[in-house]
């Protein structure tokens, strides 16, 4: 359906957050396919769940996020969902590590688990400072909130996974939450000392439901079905996880 | 004891449910899992000799009573598309490779590489109803289809299928120059070109405005062709369109097809439509009284 933006909230001088009339059952990690009229159509998480409000918040990187960041309230877009599994919030001790962008998919997760009295931990990771995101939003819930940047502008000097590797060896959590660069995703399920995980996946998607085939890894498992979000299980046995994603001819494209 | 085998020319199929081009058919693990979810064989995507993008998003559409797509051919191309061929077949399993070309020197090309990668069967995609110089551009020519069947089975030794469009004003002379050409068999149908527009924005929804439909709403299309075919002529024909049930697949079998393919229909019932029809269609069977389908083949006419 085609909806109109309500409110545009500024994140950062590259990432916008807007806000729309869908009025639908959503679950924090599941996506939306919003169509930028005339330009692309494009997945994209939830990042703020009410019951008849919801937003996405992105950062221009491509041709359909530059034209999408021009939009201004009162401006339509069309909004095809929910997709996919989302999270699996259970009871216990979660740690959240974002990277990047990837914190924006976790946000909503931070904060159903919030609400259900579940104790967090929050790693945001970014490049520098600026880049830094829903930092207020998630000190809000409650959470305990770490920050890392590769250049040591704030917080923690390193990577996300650096600092969860010292968390976890001094503190138990019952299960790691995470989205982020594939590539810290897979370290993470390397040092993750056997702890219950699930990871958000992003693939090249064109038709979100389950069909054309693009997204999917390993034996036939379709991120815009079977995931975005799978578990330490799944991810074990999905052998291009952190080694390559396809482009939009298919092709294999590696992470470095 | 209910037999549901079937063949295809000289193609022996366990059960007569094949995936159709286009969907789930990117790579080898989504192959391998569907013919684990019971298919007896997959069609690969349509290869062409370089790799494309296909067109931009919004791509697909689910209607109320089918789904609108224009992918426009994306595909890795032949070379990197080896690959995946190679890994299906190192699982085990029967799989047709899909080509597009746009001349018989290009559909050439393709077949031989596809033999050598070790497909069991060629499916020429004379059909694709949105991309510009392919597909139904090039399958409404009576001529160049018979040229380009002819060419590619004297060039590689596997059977060889030719796929067409309903969207044909003369199905049966399109017919006649595929069996002209000595093609192993014909599939029928490939989505049919259709529109949908946006009333809020007043524009067609997919970025190239005109499409091909899927699913329930067109399988009375192609269960007519597929009549129109086998009542004219007796080359085997696989039927594909809206195939959702043991039923939807019985009709097309008594309409004359050997086997069906089927596509959408997971967006309907799952991965494992495959199985769930084959179950459909043994019950069906025992219920009648039928032990073999090649006894269902065609009694419709």
């Amino acid at each position: 359906m085609v909806t109109t933006i309500q409110e545009v909230y500024l994140e950062n001088k590259d990432t916008k957050t807007f806000l729309f009339r869908y009025p639908v059952k959503i679950k924090p990690g599941q996506f939306f396919m919003i169509w930028i009229p005339d330009v692309d159509e494009i997945p994209l998480s939830c990042s703020y769940i009410d019951d008849t409000i919801k937003g996405i918040t992105f950062r221009r990187i491509g041709d359909a996020t530059k034209k999408l960041f021009e939009l201004e309230i009162g401006d339509k877009i069309g909004v095809r969902g929910p997709y996919g599994n989302g999270f699996n919030i259970e009871d216990g001790k979660i740690l959240f590590i974002g990277g990047g962008t990837g914190i924006i998919t976790l946000t909503p997760a931070v904060e159903e688990a919030r609400n259900k009295g579940i104790d967090t931990t929050v790693i945001i990771g970014v490049k520098t400072e600026e880049e830094l995101i829903f930092e207020e939003r998630l000190k809000e819930t409650g959470s305990k909130i770490y920050i890392t940047t590769d250049d040591g502008s704030k917080g923690y000097k390193g990577f996300a996974s650096d600092l969860a590797y010292k968390l976890l060896s001094r503190e138990k959590f019952s299960s790691i939450i995470t989205c982020g660069p594939e590539l810290m995703m897979k370290k993470i399920m390397d040092i993750r000392n056997d702890i219950p995980m699930q990871a958000s996946l992003e693939r090249y998607m064109k038709c979100g439901i389950g069909l054309c085939g693009h997204c999917v890894i390993g034996k036939g498992l379709r991120v815009c079905i079977d995931g975005p979000v799978f578990n330490h299980q799944k991810l074990e046995h999905i052998k291009d996880f952190g080694l390559y994603r396809r482009d939009a001819s298919g092709r294999k494209i590696f992470f470095k | 004891m209910i037999d549901i085998s079937t063949n295809i020319a000289s193609l022996k199929l366990e059960n007569p449910t094949i995936l159709a081009s286009g969907i789930l058919d990117e790579t080898a693990g989504s192959m391998i899992s569907i013919l684990e979810n019971g298919a007896a064989a997959v069609v690969t995507k349509s290869i062409g000799l370089k790799p494309r993008k296909g067109y931009p998003n919004p791509t697909i559409i689910e209607l109320e009573y089918g789904i609108l797509n224009a992918m426009g051919l994306p595909n890795p191309g032949i070379k990197e598309y080896r690959e995946e061929i190679i890994e299906v077949k190192r699982n085990g399993g029967i799989i047709i490779g899909s080509i597009f070309g746009s001349t018989p020197e290009e559909f050439i090309s393709l077949a031989e590489k596809m033999e050598s990668y070790g497909v069991n069967a060629l499916e020429l995609n004379l059909s694709c109803p949105h991309a510009s110089g392919y597909g139904l551009e090039v399958g409404q020519d009576r001529k160049l289809v018979k040229t380009i069947v002819e060419e590619v089975k004297n060039s590689v030794h596997i059977p060889v299928f030719a796929k067409i469009s309903s969207n044909l004003s003369d199905i049966s002379s399109i017919a006649k120059a595929i069996i002209d050409g000595d093609a192993d068999g014909i599939v029928a149908i490939n989505t049919v070109k259709a529109m949908t527009i946006d009333l809020e924005l007043q524009k067609p929804i997919l970025s190239n405005k005109i499409g091909g439909y899927s699913g329930r709403a067109i399988k009375p299309i192609g269960v007519r062709c597929v009549y129109e075919i086998t009542e004219e002529y007796s080359i085997p024909v696989i039927g594909v369109g809206g195939i959702v049930s043991g039923e939807d697949a019985l009709e097309y079998i008594m309409a004359g097809a050997s086997a069906v393919e089927i596509g959408s229909g997971i967006y309907y019932r799952g991965v494992d439509i495959f199985k769930k029809i084959c179950r459909e269609i043994e019950s069906w069977m025992e219920l009648h009284n039928y032990r073999n389908i090649k006894d269902l083949i065609g009694v419709a006419h």
